[in-house]
């Protein structure tokens, strides 16, 4: 009892600011965050290509006189080329994204940082937090909509960027969030996605992202043919796959050939009466037409595709967000992704042993992003990678993958426009799949088909000097990428 | 042997074709300039192609130039083929340099 | 006579889009057809012919049947492609605009001359597309005028131009020359197809045309554009009934044939060979449409 603190009256509330959250500046934010060389700042990527946070943060970190920071993005977009003058003036020095693209992702490959930039899955991200490898110092949270207090949601206001689901994970355990918000609402903003005890300050700007380049893919039915004929087939597949019954779940990506898998799925579901538990993951419009036609029961979102689902998200109550943690997280005590049944997964390149490379490209170049890649496929019952067998004279299938990201191990089907090859481990899909008129090939003949199309590529020269290192989802290195050989 | 070659393209630079030129050179022999989005893993074959079109043509004292889209293989022969008879004013066909 | 061969889609491919040309054959149409006349500009003549030339040759269409659409033998171009199809070992020769018989034997005759000079063993098949009032009239005849003939085609953007009308919906301009297309065909026991349906957006409206000459009796259609190709063959897919029905037959008509027997029944009733072939076109169809697997 002796070392306990006697009551003192020293403290009084009533009648003080209640706005010592608000800061009239991001200098002043920072500032106050005690940010210090050598730390780890982060930023999510709900608006992808439109993001308009981390740019102007990083200018404004580098002008206070920053260097050496740690820079953790749940990912990066081609709109993040701008970080090559921060990296070589020495600004940022180490980078954990989920992707890398445009100059940014070339420079890189090209030798551009000391450090090898980590690639981590969504589920893995949140991992790397959680063990403490990835210790966020000061996050900055961009959102269309907070209260003074930061009680904030990405679903409303002039940009909605729809699920905060990345950046949950950060704000409950970075050091300092700072919440960088377009509008400021009256306090409370509830039920929000970032809540008021996570959050050390708030700053209003002028714009936040810009909704319309969120972009994943098509919002409209594809015409593209090649497209078309894929999502024809991934749906015949899915049909004949022994999943398909009521109560099934289901994830799908974006672009094209996802798309229309959804629409072409929809019409099966309906003639045959089946509605689906649930669909997970980065959500898309015709998801919400599913929910909306009594098709999927709920979505779990994780991350907005475009502007129909993130408006579906703040109206729909079956329309529901979740964090990383809760998505995709190995370690985590429920990922929603133990719980699916399918999930329709794209590739750049898929090798002989059924590999999958979704962030280097032909060239070798990083241009891509782990995702929810090998989380998704290494948990849904049944993980299906659609692609072109050839992107004009580029194979998709190859003898050994560039790099892996998806372990051969987890991946069950590979759809392909020219046949569909099986993993050997499951007989009785093949045989399912043969009778019901697809055809299906050993992945060695589809191997054979491509190289007869293309030729046989030359070995793409590197050096010895790592690039990026492949982190699979429990952290584990399950690969790494070179410098590209002048 | 005196080869009159008048300047000539074929082709297009859309996904999957080349455009290909040919151009009249005063030294003798065949130089083939190649740009290609697919360069890192096929230009050695892409060159190996557009020589193979050009001797069985007999060519000499021309430049060959390539924009490459990404066209398989027999797309870039006929379209070099295309560029050379038409550098060489032949309508007629010669089967047997196809 | 039942046609061996399935041909319910015939693909237009422009013989100058590379593009379509390098990929038409992923979407598996039972013909596909290269174009080097109305889709290709005078100044690509020569490098559209090429390009088809050796796409003909070429692995990716070995096991599918192709057709070369060339340009009419009075132009420059018409004997030139004809040389080039032959050559690189086309299935079919697409006749343009089929007025008459001797329009057929003109080019039967340059056929057989360019066989001949490079000593073709393979006849090439011809396929002759009327598209006016004359070749309408003269449809029978021409039908019958050549044994390379494996079938006539309606072309109905100039025969609705030649009969002063246009295409409409419930398609009433163009029924007499359905009409009188497959009667000719059928007279002379070769195939009959359909025009193109242009609106590629249209499903509705190409599906219920399918379906319309379909039941006339047109072994298939001509495409645009390859979405309508699932399109069309799930139209003709036959049902499970016909399937079932045809199945019986084949079982029926091999079991008798093990067992010796001169004649095949089912229940009590009589099969003869034409019900045989329409069974065995009933499974190939079935086969082809997906809905049979391996296994059978």
């Amino acid at each position: 009892m002796n070392n306990l603190k006697t009551f003192t009256c020293t403290e009084k509330i009533k009648g003080e600011n209640r706005e010592t959250k608000l800061f009239t500046t991001i200098q002043e934010a920072i500032k106050a965050s005690c940010l210090q060389d050598g730390m780890t700042i982060s930023f999510h990527h709900a608006f992808r290509g439109g993001d308009l946070i981390l740019n102007k943060v990083i200018d404004i970190i580098a002008a206070m006189g920053f260097k050496d920071l740690t820079l953790a993005s749940s990912s990066l977009a081609s709109i993040h080329d701008t970080l090559i003058a921060h990296i070589k003036s020495g600004v940022i020095t180490q980078i954990y994204t989920s992707g890398l693209r445009g100059k940014l992702g070339e420079a890189i490959s090209h030798g551009l940082m000391e450090k090898p930039v980590h690639i981590h899955s969504h589920g893995g991200r949140v991992h790397l937090i959680q063990s403490g490898e990835l210790n966020i110092d000061v996050a900055f949270v961009g959102v269309p909509v907070s209260d003074v207090f930061g009680n904030a949601n990405g679903h409303s206001g002039r940009s909605k960027c729809g699920s905060l689901g990345y950046v949950m994970s950060d704000a409950q355990y970075a050091k300092h969030v700072i919440i960088l918000t377009e509008e400021l609402v009256a306090y409370p903003n509830k039920p929000s996605s970032i809540s008021q005890d996570q959050v050390d300050s708030v700053v209003v700007v002028d714009a936040v992202g810009d909704p319309a380049k969120i972009g994943a893919g098509e919002t409209r039915m594809t015409s593209n043919p090649k497209e078309l004929m894929l999502a024809r087939l991934t749906t015949k597949v899915i049909e004949h796959s022994g999943l398909f019954k009521e109560g099934f779940s289901l994830q799908t990506g974006t672009g094209g050939a996802s798309l229309a898998t959804t629409v072409f799925l929809s019409e099966k579901m309906e003639s045959k009466g089946i509605t689906a538990s649930f669909g997970l993951g980065g959500i898309t419009g015709t998801m919400v037409y599913m929910l909306k036609r009594g098709l999927i029961k709920k979505l779990l979102d994780v991350q907005s595709f475009d502007e129909f689902a993130a408006k579906s998200l703040g109206e729909n109550e079956n329309h529901i967000e979740i964090s990383a943690n809760e998505y995709a997280n190995p370690s985590s005590k429920g990922a929603a992704i133990k719980q699916l049944d399918i999930v329709v997964l794209s590739a750049l390149e898929i090798d002989l042993d059924f590999n999958v490379n979704v962030i280097t490209g032909s060239k070798g170049l990083l241009r891509g992003a782990s995702g929810g890649h090998c989380d998704t496929a290494a948990e849904a019952k049944l993980s299906i990678i659609v692609a072109p067998l050839t992107r004009g004279r580029i194979p998709t299938i190859t003898k050994r993958v560039n790099t892996i990201v998806t372990p051969g191990s987890s991946v069950d089907v590979v759809v392909t426009d020219q046949g569909i090859a099986v993993h050997p481990r499951h007989p009785e899909l093949a045989a399912a799949l043969k009778k019901a008129g697809l055809i299906v090939l050993d992945m060695h003949a589809l191997y054979e088909k491509a190289m007869a199309l293309c030729g046989e590529p030359q070995e793409i020269k590197y050096t010895d000097k790592v690039v990026a290192l492949i982190r699979y989802r429990d952290g584990s290195i399950i690969d790494v990428v070179r410098q590209l050989a002048k | 042997m005196q080869q009159n070659i008048i300047p000539s393209h074929a082709g297009t630079l859309e996904s999957s074709d080349l455009f290909v030129r040919i151009l009249p050179k005063k030294e003798g022999g065949v130089s083939i300039e190649l740009e290609s989005s697919v360069c890192e893993i096929y230009a050695d074959a892409i060159k190996k192609t557009v020589l193979e079109c050009a001797n069985a043509f007999g060519a000499d004292g021309m430049s060959i130039i390539v924009q490459d889209k990404g066209a398989l293989d027999y797309v870039i022969k006929a379209r070099v083929q295309t560029a050379l008879l038409r550098a060489f004013g032949m309508n007629e066909l010669d089967w047997s340099v196809l | 006579m039942i046609q061996q061969k399935l041909r319910r889609s015939m693909l237009f491919v422009p013989g100058s889009n590379v593009s379509m040309v390098c990929n038409a054959f992923i979407y598996q149409p039972d013909t596909v057809m290269f174009d080097l006349e109305d889709s290709v500009a005078l100044s690509e003549k020569d490098s559209a012919r090429l390009l088809v030339y050796h796409a003909l040759q070429h692995f990716t269409y070995k096991d599918i049947e192709t057709a070369v659409r060339v340009n009419p033998l009075n132009t420059p171009f018409g004997i030139l492609d004809l040389e080039a199809a032959i050559r690189a070992g086309a299935d079919i020769i697409r006749l343009p605009k089929t007025d008459s018989v001797d329009d057929v034997l003109e080019m039967e005759q340059e056929i057989a001359d360019i066989e001949n000079r490079i000593g073709r063993q393979k006849k090439t098949m011809m396929l002759a597309a009327i598209e006016s009032a004359l070749g309408v009239v003269n449809a029978v005849d021409i039908a019958r005028s050549s044994k390379r003939l494996m079938g006539i085609a309606l072309g109905a953007e100039d025969f609705v131009r030649d009969l002063r009308t246009q295409r409409t919906k419930a398609g009433s301009e163009l029924m007499a020359a359905r009409n009188q297309i497959l009667l000719a065909a059928r007279a002379a026991k070769i195939s009959a197809f359909d025009s193109v349906f242009s609106d590629v957006k249209d499903k509705e409206g190409f599906v219920y045309e399918v379906n319309y000459i379909k039941g006339l009796g047109f072994d298939g259609k001509s495409l645009i554009n390859p979405n309508q190709i699932p399109w069309l063959h799930k139209a003709f897919e036959p049902s499970i009934e016909d399937i079932t029905w045809a199945q019986e037959v084949l079982e029926a008509a091999k079991d008798s044939k093990i067992r010796g027997l001169g004649v095949v029944s089912i229940d009590g009733k009589m099969v003869d060979a034409p019900i045989i072939a329409r069974a065995r076109w009933i499974v190939d169809l079935a086969k082809a449409s997906g809905v049979l697997g391996e296994e059978v």
